[in-house]
């Protein structure tokens, strides 16, 4: 079962790519999604029968290195960390299929593009099941290839292909770290699967060792390097100029890999590695850092951007930020949460915006949008219902909710926790964790408001054209919507309630008691009580101050308020305010000029070491000084050797010829035999 | 076991017999019996070489995986005290079969393409073949040096007779470089010969030389393979003999050529000097990680295709140099992994190069764009070669890759980390050149009715995806067989190395 689960979409897309052409499209499309669907369903047995029943799972495929010490095998390790995210990779997954049914219904290479989002479903897949570093590389690096492809996919658009090798190269910045993460980690534990590296890990804690011209604490290192490849999966600060630009891609890739899946393979990382990070303070206290720093960068570029896909971008990467903020502060269970709930209500809203886009004819400039809710009832209402779950909507202290309500505001709080038990930056994380819900709320609105609302503001003809999706596509976010409402509320318990122990089984790290003030439907305490007895008893660690708990929900509606005022009673301030700002709109609206500074840093400065180490070091130095020279310097040979034409080349081979029997004549003559 | 006697030197010889009879037929012929001969002499090349590779693979059935010594030993008095003296190890039983391999695919990709003395070009090909399983299967030093260096003569032809424009100024590039190694590593065999007073290489590997003496005797065997792998700073022939060279001989050049320097570096400098190896491993890593930080970023900046692949070689060659002189066993066996798999990839890189050049005769990067619309088997096979130079895991180019960073790490993070760049550059000149090529729109009018790859090109390449895969997925198939002679070699050198030498440098 588990081998079909992660196989079935490779099979898949090795007969829609090989054979697509032969079958046809139509074929193509159902043996993909066929498998996916079938891998989804299985996915959801494999979730009872791990999380729920205990039966963690090892399946060994086949050895793959095997070289001296250095051992790695093909396997299947499915515990709980694993059947989680197998639901969220292959339910999304599979919806992503079927609404691709109706947005690529016009495109001529459909056999491939299934054929490549089943690729990446089984890297993803790879990814997730890995029993070892090198096997997690291959997965990384499989679905890095699998978003290069895709984002490329329109390859007749230079924006594409430009943004699809931005995307690899950046991710490769990225593995660079990865990659010497796992050598370290090779070098220090004399392994590469995760059992005996997490299970030495503790023995090794205050192991130092040489690295470059410094020395550093083994764990505290190999984190922090294997924390940059998360950097560069996660489009996390620095490494975040690739994934705004993906968006070039078809929006169903979107919505899969940049939303729900690939992007989320760093959090899987740091909490898979939790038993490392566990040990390595200030490496945790980096991720927290950079988390937070990008939770923050991306929300204020999205609350200005115009296009539709670009808002949803900076969005995720904001979100991810939060995601890295819990785990760089021992929340790998709020973090994972997060994910969870994340990839419903994201993939949701990218989908949503694919419907909008197509029932646009392909506009993405919300400038050129507006009022079309009568014109797409269904996809408004499925809109709203993402944006809701997005911005975190739910009443403090009760279990009522949506999905973002429970994992958002558990890192929030777990942040103001973390401040009170005097964890480096939980303060800051949480006020970080709140100025950001703050922007969320509103440029989630914009978006909304800004697309379906007020005044139209494109040519009337596309308006007039403009149309509900098919029910390819309506059908995932109807599903999506319902997991938008509901997995918050029926998984909080497991994910970070008063469950988890049972449920995680040592699958990641978690608190001893990581209770939060969001307790699980069936949890008896009264939640009024809670929120009442945590302001007294602060040091207790598990609960958090009234105002607390009621911050993330007040700025969203602050949040809300403005969105309104300046896009609905004012309707154009916003755009009047763009306009009139001289330094901040740009600023924003240039996402912090990091496109710019990377280009004339290293755009450019690879492209002046290049030439320099062409022209300048090989033809000019080691040319000019070695085989030029020399032909200078014998001037007359060389005149001579340049009017060779073909048949004298014979004569080399004659040298050549001399100086060898040259050679064996010594030999003979000088007797090596005879020397003794 | 039941072997064929004297298999090795059937392998060995077996390309040249056939050159022989294309010799005499083509010398004998007049008039039509010479156009006969040259429509003829692909076939009879092509069947030489199939020949010659089933009988590899034969060789390989009857290999002892487990036994690191010498098999299918051959030994004969020849004059002197030298010896007529033939055997393989894993290390040179996998480049032999490379080697074998490739052929075959050589003679494909020509057909019909090379319409100039057809003949003769055959025969170049069939004697550099047998030249090439010489330097492998070779046990004496002479003998060695002899297939070693007669090997440059059917290159220079290759290049110079059927080669681009300024093939003249690339075979005397060519010419320069590799004399001054030879005349080096000339002076050092013989002073081996005389202090050793044998030329047995068997007898060599266990002779004890004298430190000092080590010193100049690797610098000897230094100059000529550095210049043949090639290393930075001696590597500007490359990427000149690459662009002037016809397709073939550019995957016969990087596929099998540049190895014999790695395979020198493993047979002689290693074992025969290892305290001079360790003494100079620091400048090696050094030139290593120039070499592929230096070479990728001039390869991004290349204008033709074939140059931009030959500074990636010379980025990857840097790799291999690593691994052997971490002198541990994973280091070594990434090595010759990363050999048996940079044969396979840029060979294979050529031969892509060669598809669209047969059509367009031109390398320029400019000249193309857009050709996935007009060649989507093309296209996908293109990509399938650009992962595997990349190194992505699954393919093969990954494993040599990895495992030598795994070798340098354990010496030192430095040449990890430097290495590491290779990861990052690698990615950018490899996918701009497929952006550039397959990517965009069509804007080169001559690229409109362009066709896609046909059967021949298929079969050509069919073996090459084949082996980059399935080395990528389960690299044991290679890993084992080169095992237990690395092994032994590593152990070899560990007792062999003066423990001054490992205090100096630690």
């Amino acid at each position: 079962m588990y081998l079909l689960i992660v196989f079935g979409p490779l099979l898949g897309a090795l007969i829609a790519g090989l054979f697509g052409r032969i079958l046809g499209d139509k074929s193509a499309q159902l043996v993909t999604t066929g498998f996916l669907i079938l891998s989804a369903v299985l996915s959801l047995f494999a979730f009872n029968q791990v999380a729920y029943n205990g039966h963690e799972q090892l399946i060994h495929v086949m050895n793959w290195f095997a070289v001296g010490d250095f051992q790695a095998a093909w396997a299947l390790r499915v515990d709980t960390l694993t059947a989680v995210m197998l639901v969220v990779v292959t339910f999304v997954s599979s919806l992503v299929h079927v609404y691709s049914w109706g947005y690529m219904a016009d495109d001529p290479h459909k056999a491939r593009f299934f054929a490549y989002l089943s690729f990446f479903t089984f890297a993803m897949l790879m990814l997730v099941t890995a029993n070892n570093f090198l096997q997690m590389f291959f997965g990384w690096e499989g679905v890095g290839l699998a978003s290069y492809l895709l984002i490329g996919f329109w390859y007749k658009k230079p924006e594409a292909n430009a943004a699809a090798i931005k995307a690899f190269v950046t991710n490769r910045v990225g593995d660079f770290g990865f990659a010497l993460g796992i050598l370290t980690i090779f070098a220090v534990f004399g392994a590469l699967d995760f059992d005996t590296v997490f299970g030495a890990a503790h023995d090794n804690a205050a192991l130092v060792i040489p690295f470059l011209w410094m020395q550093f604490n083994a764990i505290e290192l190999i984190a922090f390097l294997l924390f940059i490849g998360a950097m560069g999966k996660s489009a996390q600060f620095f490494l975040h100029v690739w994934l705004p630009d993906a968006m070039e891609g078809p929006t169903p890739v979107s919505a899969l890999i940049h939303a729900a899946t690939m992007v989320t393979a760093g959090v899987f990382l740091v909490a898979r590695c939790a038993p490392l990070f566990e040990m390595a303070p200030h490496a945790s206290l980096f991720v927290t850092v950079i988390g937070a720093m990008t939770a923050f960068f991306a929300a204020t570029v999205g609350l200005v951007q115009n296009d539709i896909k670009r808002v949803i971008a900076y969005s995720t990467c904001s979100q991810l930020g939060y995601m890295f903020m819990a785990g760089g502060l021992g929340m790998y269970d709020a973090a994972i949460f997060h994910l969870f709930t994340h990839a419903f209500f994201k993939a949701l809203l990218f989908l949503g915006a694919g419907s909008v886009i197509i029932g646009l004819h392909h506009e993405q400039d919300m400038r050129k949008m507006g009022g079309i809710a009568k014109k797409m009832p269904l996809t408004w209402i499925f809109m709203i219902i993402g944006t809701i779950a997005l911005t975190g909507v739910g009443i403090p202290g009760t279990s009522f909710g949506f999905a973002g309500f429970f994992s958002k505001d558990a890192i929030i709080e777990g942040a103001w926790e973390a401040g009170v038990a005097g964890t480096a930056f939980g303060y800051q994380a949480f006020w970080v964790g709140i100025v950001a819900a703050l922007m969320t709320s509103f440029y989630s609105w914009r978006v909304i408001f800004m697309t379906f609302h007020g005044t139209y503001r494109g040519d009337q003809h596309t308006f007039d054209h403009a149309h509900e999706s098919p029910r390819s596509m309506l059908v995932p976010l109807a599903l999506l919507s319902a997991g938008a409402i509901f997995a918050g509320v029926l998984f909080a318990g497991d994910f970070i309630g008063d469950k988890q122990a049972g449920f995680w089984r040592g699958a990641t790290v978690i608190e001893a008691v990581a209770d939060t003030s969001h307790e699980a439907p069936d949890a008896h305490a009264v939640p009024e009580q809670h929120a009442a007895a945590s302001a007294e008893d602060h040091g207790g660690g598990h609960h958090v101050p009234t105002w607390v708990a009621w911050s993330p929900f007040v700025v969203t509606l602050i949040g809300f308020a403005i969105a309104w005022f300046m896009y609905i009673t004012r309707e154009g301030l916003g755009a009047r305010m763009a306009a009139r700002s001289r330094y901040v709109h740009p600023f924003l609206y240039n996402k912090w000029y990091f496109d710019e500074l990377y280009d004339i840093v290293l755009v450019r400065g690879a492209r002046k070491l290049g030439d320099l180490f062409w022209k300048g070091g090989d033809q000019r130095i080691i040319d000019g000084f070695g085989p030029n020279g020399f032909a200078a310097a014998t001037l007359a040979g060389a005149k001579r050797i340049a009017k060779l034409q073909t048949g004298f080349l014979y004569h080399y081979a004659f040298v050549m010829l001399i100086g060898l029997v040259g050679f064996i004549t010594w030999i003979l003559v000088s007797g090596v035999s005879g020397g003794h | 076991m039941n072997t064929l006697p004297h298999i090795l030197s059937l392998i060995t010889f077996l390309p040249l017999l056939g050159a022989v009879v294309l010799v005499v037929f083509r010398m004998s012929a007049r008039g039509e019996d010479a156009d006969v001969i040259d429509r003829n002499a692909p076939s009879v090349a092509l069947a030489t070489s199939l020949i010659t590779f089933g009988m590899s693979l034969w060789a390989l059935m009857d290999f002892n995986m487990a036994d690191p010594g010498f098999q299918f030993v051959e030994k004969a008095n020849w004059f002197g005290d030298m010896s007529y003296h033939l055997g393989v190890d894993g290390i040179s039983l996998s480049l032999i079969v490379l080697t074998t391999f490739l052929m075959p695919l050589c003679f494909i990709a020509s057909w019909g393409v090379v319409k100039k003395r057809v003949t003769e070009y055959m025969v170049a090909f069939l004697v550099l073949e047998t030249l090439m399983i010489g330097v492998f299967s070779s046990l004496d030093i002479v003998l060695f040096y002899i297939f070693f260096e007669a090997g440059l003569i059917p290159m220079f032809l290759i290049i110079g007779v059927w080669g681009g424009a300024e093939r003249v100024y690339a075979a005397f590039k060519f010419f320069l470089y590799t004399l001054l190694g030879s005349v080096l590593m000339l002076i050092a065999v013989v002073a081996m010969i005389l202090t050793a007073g044998t030329t047995d290489m068997v007898a060599l590997l266990d002779y004890d030389f004298p430190l000092g003496m080590q010193t100049w005797l690797w610098l000897g065997f230094f100059a000529s393979f550095a210049v043949k792998m090639p290393m930075w700073p001696v590597h500007t022939w490359l990427p000149d003999a690459h662009v002037q060279a016809p397709t073939a001989g550019s995957v016969i050049l990087a596929g099998v050529l540049l190895k014999m320097g790695g395979y020198g570096f493993i047979r002689f400098s290693l074992p025969m000097f290892p305290d001079a190896s360790q003494t100079f491993a620091p400048l090696v890593f050094t030139l290593s990680v120039i070499a592929i930080i230096y070479t990728s970023l001039v390869a991004f900046r290349q204008t033709d295709m074939k140059k931009l692949i030959a500074y990636s070689s010379v980025a990857h060659m840097g790799f291999v140099t690593i691994g052997i002189f971490s002198m541990n066993v994973i280091g070594v066996q990434g090595a010759m992994f990363q050999m048996i798999s940079h044969g396979i990839v840029s060979g294979a890189l050529f031969l892509i190069v060669g598809v669209i050049y047969d059509r367009m005769h031109t390398r320029e990067i400019a000249a193309y764009g857009g050709l996935a619309q007009r060649m989507p088997v093309y296209a996908t096979i293109f990509m399938l070669f650009t992962m595997a130079n990349v190194g992505l895991p699954g393919t093969s180019g990954f494993i040599g890759e990895f495992l030598t960073m795994v070798g340098g790490y354990q010496v030192s993070s430095w040449i990890a980390f430097g290495a590491a760049f290779g990861v990052i550059l690698s990615a950018v000149y490899a996918l701009t050149l497929y952006k550039k090529v397959i990517y965009g729109t069509i804007t080169n009018a001559k690229l409109e009715d362009i066709s896609d790859m046909v059967r021949r090109e298929v079969i050509t390449f069919s073996p090459l995806v084949i082996a980059t895969i399935v080395l990528g997925v389960w690299p044991s198939l290679l890993t084992d067989m080169t095992g237990p002679a690395v092994e032994a070699l590593v152990e070899h050198i560990a007792a062999a190395v003066e423990p001054s030498i490992l205090e100096g440098m630690q």
